[in-house]
């Protein structure tokens, strides 16, 4: 039996019945549709809307706007088992969901009214924009202004990479309301189609093709003054609290990629003779299975603890960054290791392995690098 | 106008899996796979779920067999969008064969109202294809089986089943019980909402006795058939060779194909 089978022992009943569901769906459709999309560089809209019926757009958010109200765990085991098929979908899903973090959280429940509720049901995904051309793992340095006229914010400025910006009904937008720094930004909702706002370019990536990654403009676009989240000057905390969240999607979307990374090799080298026998049959190609299954246990373990730390309501930020670093490095090795197990057929598009390992790449640099994952764990064990 | 409408499921071996029989009493190892709800009775849970959108009513269903798997193969059509369970759990009735279970199904489904009895014409394990029209006998109802495209209207239930020309189009009159073919439709998945409403759905327990069973029909000991041998299938290929001596290898392999009904 292979270890994410017996993990199956440790979840509640209901949890099983939804792991077995999402598994249904990711083999009996998702994972064929996501190389036709991929292909076509497409956004899977009806897909999007398919996780809308299933009730999986709002599982881990208040049932008082609609959510499912599980645990984040329950949410993220959903998550990795879309991206044991479909990566780019589990990220989509993964970003709306920052965006809804931000909104339940910081949102006063006029706003949560009029968009949560909305947003949990999947009728309106959103997206998070954060990142401009010049700033990145600098975000708290972004230079998109918000300025008040009238009851309103004119909001000017780029942003950068931004998933399904131009496809998501609603943005979790940071912009600058006053001086420098994190304390200068705000958060605010912005629909799509606002007057000045403007999905100007999609990015041509070396992976997840299927998640459109925008650059965005704003020229004036208003933005009413009840749609910003939280106070003036709050926007960063709201950033980096719903980043924190979203770390733990990625370092979930990162074991599912690895686990269909070692599926696919523990596949192939089953069926590959060389020499006369199975290549599984060979140490060689044993150990460098055994680490890979020994990494993706590992990285799920971590990640399933730092959820379990959020769900007690606990400080989890630390171990949300290690489990992001450690996750998505889990990812890049492990589809590494089964491009080497596939050999010359690793490196072709027959094989669904070289997208895996092109995927992985990502995962190491969204949602914060892995560079600023070890200078948030640094900082927090020096003493101060 | 309301329909009530009972779906007879059953839990059989994952597909995929790899089956075992018990030595001792050759019957299916079931604790030893993972077991699923049986695709063609999910198959009749999607109909019957059409039909209850389309006339509005009440969908139960109703499954026999031990605790866990049973109640999950309940719980699974449950949170699909059924309405509630029976769950008919006896250990007298193990071993039962085909004729066995129908009579026991039949024992429940005299015990409630149902304008129609649903089940998969096969279960994707035994495939006797027996249960539907034997709980049609033991209830002296009409049976449609192998069929599609089930409607009602006015006491009246019609149906397709396809031959190899095209479709019959029966009708019945109400109650009947229904076999619905395997790839009837296309079953959904149960949403998340819907796995989460199923638990708190109405579960009713019922034993042989309670159903008014006669313990001497059903078991192993009340079965009419018997397994007396079971081995594994040779999985040894069948293989021709086509030759060209004469020049017509092109007609063999065509005459091979005809036969064989790939083209």
């Amino acid at each position: 039996m292979a270890s994410p089978e017996r993990l199956m022992h440790l979840l509640s009943e209901d949890e099983r019945a939804l792991r077995k569901m999402v598994r249904e769906l990711v083999d009996g459709e998702l994972r064929k549709l996501s190389t036709e999309y991929e292909e076509r560089a497409e956004d899977p809209k009806q897909s999007y809307q398919k996780l809308a019926e299933l009730g999986l757009a709002g599982i881990p958010f208040d049932p008082e706007y609609g959510g499912g109200g599980e645990r984040y765990l329950t949410y993220l085991m959903v998550i990795e088992e879309l991206a044991r098929g479909w990566l780019a979908l589990a990220i989509g899903l993964g970003v709306h969901t920052l965006a809804c973090d931000g909104l339940q959280r910081f949102g006063d429940s006029s706003l949560k009214e009029r968009y949560l509720a909305d947003m949990v049901s999947g009728r309106r995904f959103g997206a998070y924009a954060l990142s401009e051309p010049a700033s990145g793992s600098d975000a708290s340095s972004l230079s998109t202004k918000a300025t008040r006229s009238n009851g309103s914010y004119l909001v000017s400025g780029q942003k950068q990479f931004c998933t399904r910006g131009g496809e998501a009904d609603l943005l979790l937008l940071m912009a600058r309301t006053s001086g420098e720094g994190p304390r200068g930004i705000s958060a605010f909702i912005v629909e799509q189609g606002t007057e000045g706002f403007t999905p100007t370019k999609v990015e041509n990536k070396m992976g997840w093709r299927s998640s459109p990654t925008w650059e965005l403009v704003f020229e004036e676009c208003p933005v009413p003054e009840e749609n910003r989240i939280g106070n003036e000057g709050e926007g960063f905390k709201v950033a980096l609290s719903a980043l924190d969240a979203g770390r733990l999607g990625i370092a979930a979307c990162s074991i599912g990629l690895a686990q269909a990374a070692l599926e696919a090799s523990l596949r192939f080298a089953s069926e590959r003779e060389q020499f006369g026998s199975r290549i599984i049959d060979f140490q060689g190609i044993q150990f460098m299975l055994a680490d890979m299954a020994t990494q993706v246990e590992a990285g799920r373990a971590l990640y399933r603890h730092a959820a379990s730390l959020k769900d007690a309501g606990v400080d989890y930020s630390t171990e949300a960054s290690m489990a992001k670093l450690f996750c998505s490095d889990v990812a890049m090795k492990v589809t590494t290791d089964a491009v080497q197990i596939h050999g010359g057929y690793g490196y072709i598009e027959e094989y669904p392995v070289e997208r895996y390992m092109r995927e992985a790449k990502a995962l190491q640099i969204v949602e914060g690098t892995n560079q600023i994952q070890r200078m948030v764990i640094g900082r927090r064990l020096a003493p101060r | 106008m309301p329909l009530s409408i009972a779906v007879c499921v059953k839990r059989v071996p994952d597909t995929a899996a790899e089956k075992k029989l018990d030595d001792g009493d050759k019957t299916l190892d079931r604790d030893s796979v993972e077991s699923i709800l049986n695709p063609v009775d999910e198959m009749a849970v999607e109909e019957a779920l059409k039909l209850k959108e389309a006339n509005e009513g009440e969908v139960t269903i109703v499954c026999a067999g031990p605790e866990g798997a049973a109640q999950q193969a309940i719980r699974k059509a449950l949170s699909m969008g059924a309405d509630k369970g029976v769950h008919l759990k006896d250990d007298s009735l193990h071993g039962s064969d085909a004729q066995g279970i129908a009579y026991a199904l039949a024992q429940v489904l005299k015990k409630g109202e149902y304008d129609l009895i649903l089940c998969g014409a096969e279960s994707t394990d035994a495939r006797t294809n027996l249960v539907p029209p034997a709980i049609a006998e033991h209830l002296n109802l009409p049976n449609l089986n192998f069929v599609k495209n089930v409607e009602t209207s006015d006491g009246k239930v019609t149906a397709h089943r396809e031959t190899d020309k095209g479709h019959d189009v029966l009708e019945s009159s109400t109650p009947a019980v229904l076999g619905v073919v395997w790839g009837a439709n296309e079953p959904r998945y149960p949403s998340f909402k819907g796995i989460m409403a199923a638990k708190q759905k109405p579960l009713e327990t019922l034993s042989a006795a309670d159903a008014e069973i006669d313990a001497s029909k059903v078991g192993l000991d009340g079965s009419k058939t018997e397994v007396l041998e079971f081995g594994a299938r040779s999985t040894e290929r069948q293989k021709n060779v086509v030759d060209n001596k004469e020049g017509d290898a092109h007609v063999k392999l065509a005459d091979f194909l005809q036969q064989q009904k790939f083209i």
